[in-house]
């Protein structure tokens, strides 16, 4: 076994290890928001999707696809391969997790808005991004040179970086229906402790995921790549 | 400065010239827009929806889907027999090389919106008036931004399979915020509005077409150099 054949396999069994301490975790979270958090006044046992929903969009805008975008940007500079693999892997958590945000989101919002869908600013910032990511995978797919594919995700990545702010700014200008942040803002939280407990381990267990995630697709793709370079060679 | 201008102005000439012998993708991207044009002409209830306010999407909606079959032609002419490679060779900077394929791109792309504004103007039997200034601008602008984006996924997914089905996937969601810009530009002027509401949808386009153009400048090389 090759030394990078090792390390995938090291990194494989870590990732398998965190991914399924953080499933636990979410299961956990679960458990907490439904029995041990009190019900919102208003909106009921609708709001309890609040706990997965938050911590899934967080994640997935803060930290997954602007890792990939970095990383990318990293790569034209540095041309690492290390870097390709994670903007990958970040990139395919970072789909899963919109998908969750995607799923979850008319789940509430058609008992509390009345409609599954609507083309509020956040809600079509998070599609958007879902399809830019979804262009990526089907780019990285296409290509068969690894050079290549590294490169030219990597413009794809920056180009989608810069065209963030102006979606932003061109899906702003309608007024929103979507709640506003209850936790990140400038004032203090607006949550009752019981329910913000909730949601910080939603955002702990979220980035656990995260990370068990990314371990594991890194893993992954490096035992692909040793296995391409023993053929080659 | 001038020896890089003069560089990219042969390349773009090249593919003109190219264009104009053959003629098969000008007037296939014009026969889709005239297609579009038509289909959308039945796929609406006359009776229940006015024209005038359908008007902006027609446009918008045929314009980008023509774009993205004109643009498609650049890096795929460049295919056959290596020639690509050729142009790489060539003593030519990377961002005249692009500047080259971005000025053709835009040239192809302008003269197949020329080509459909009449021919909706014609079939949805509107009455432009005073807002032919604006919509002309609108369209400059727009088409400048997008097609800087087109021009650097087309030079990439020439390089994939299928090559024809990825460039809609990339590039639709670059042109969705200038979409929206325009049409919001493009609805006030049909219906005659001061130019004060036309001018933030202006603003805007102006300031996407000076970051991506920047951008896609920068990039280039990583593109086309391995």
């Amino acid at each position: 076994m090759t030394p990078d054949a090792a390390r995938a396999r090291s990194l494989m069994t870590r990732g398998v290890v965190l991914t399924v301490l953080a499933l636990i975790g979410q299961a956990a979270v679960m458990l907490l928001a439904i029995q041990f958090t009190p019900v919102e006044a208003r909106q009921g046992m609708a709001q309890k999707i609040f706990y997965v929903h938050v911590p899934a969009a967080v994640i997935a805008l803060w930290v997954a696809v602007p890792l990939t975008a970095f990383a990318g940007l990293l790569y034209l500079w540095l041309h690492d391969p290390r870097l390709d693999r994670f903007a990958a892997a970040s990139a395919e958590v970072a789909t899963v997790l919109c998908g969750i945000v995607l799923a979850t989101g008319p789940i509430w919002g058609k008992p509390i808005w009345g409609t599954w869908w609507t083309w509020d600013g956040r809600l079509t910032l998070t599609l958007f991004l879902f399809f830019l990511l979804l262009g990526y995978h089907t780019l990285r797919a296409a290509i068969r040179d690894p050079g290549d594919r590294a490169r030219f995700s990597a413009v794809l990545g920056v180009m989608g970086l810069v065209l963030v702010p102006f979606i932003h700014l061109s899906v702003y200008l309608w007024r929103g229906l979507h709640p506003q942040p209850v936790v990140l803002k400038p004032s203090a939280p607006s949550l009752p402790p019981e329910m913000l407990r909730t949601l910080l381990s939603g955002f702990a267990v979220a980035f656990l995921l995260y990370v068990g995630f990314v371990t594991l697709r890194y893993g992954i793709q490096l035992a692909r790549d040793a296995r391409e370079a023993a053929h080659a060679g | 400065m001038g020896r890089a201008l003069r560089h990219a102005l042969a390349i773009a000439g090249k593919d003109l010239r190219m264009e104009l012998r053959t003629r098969t993708s000008l007037l296939s991207a014009a026969v889709f827009a005239a297609l579009v044009l038509m289909v959308f002409n039945f796929a609406r209830d006359p009776t229940a929806v006015a024209t005038v306010d359908l008007a902006p999407s027609i446009l918008w909606v045929t314009v980008t889907f023509a774009s993205v079959v004109a643009m498609n032609r650049a890096f795929t002419v460049e295919r056959e027999n290596g020639a690509f490679d050729g142009l790489l060779l060539a003593p030519v900077s990377r961002e005249s090389l692009y500047l080259g394929k971005y000025l053709a791109n835009l040239a192809f792309v302008l003269i197949v919106e020329a080509i459909t504004l009449p021919l909706f103007v014609l079939f949805f039997n509107l009455d432009l008036g005073g807002a032919l200034p604006g919509l002309l601008l609108t369209l400059l602008l727009a088409t400048i931004g997008f097609v800087a984006v087109g021009t650097v996924f087309s030079a990439m997914v020439a390089k994939t399979r299928f090559a024809e089905l990825m460039l809609p996937i990339l590039l639709l969601p670059f042109m969705v915020p200038p979409l929206i810009f325009a049409v919001k530009t493009t609805v006030p002027l049909f219906a005659g509005r001061p130019l004060s509401d036309v001018l933030p949808g202006l603003r805007f386009l102006a300031l996407y077409d000076v970051a991506f153009v920047t951008l896609s400048v920068l990039l280039f090389s990583a593109v086309v150099d391995e």
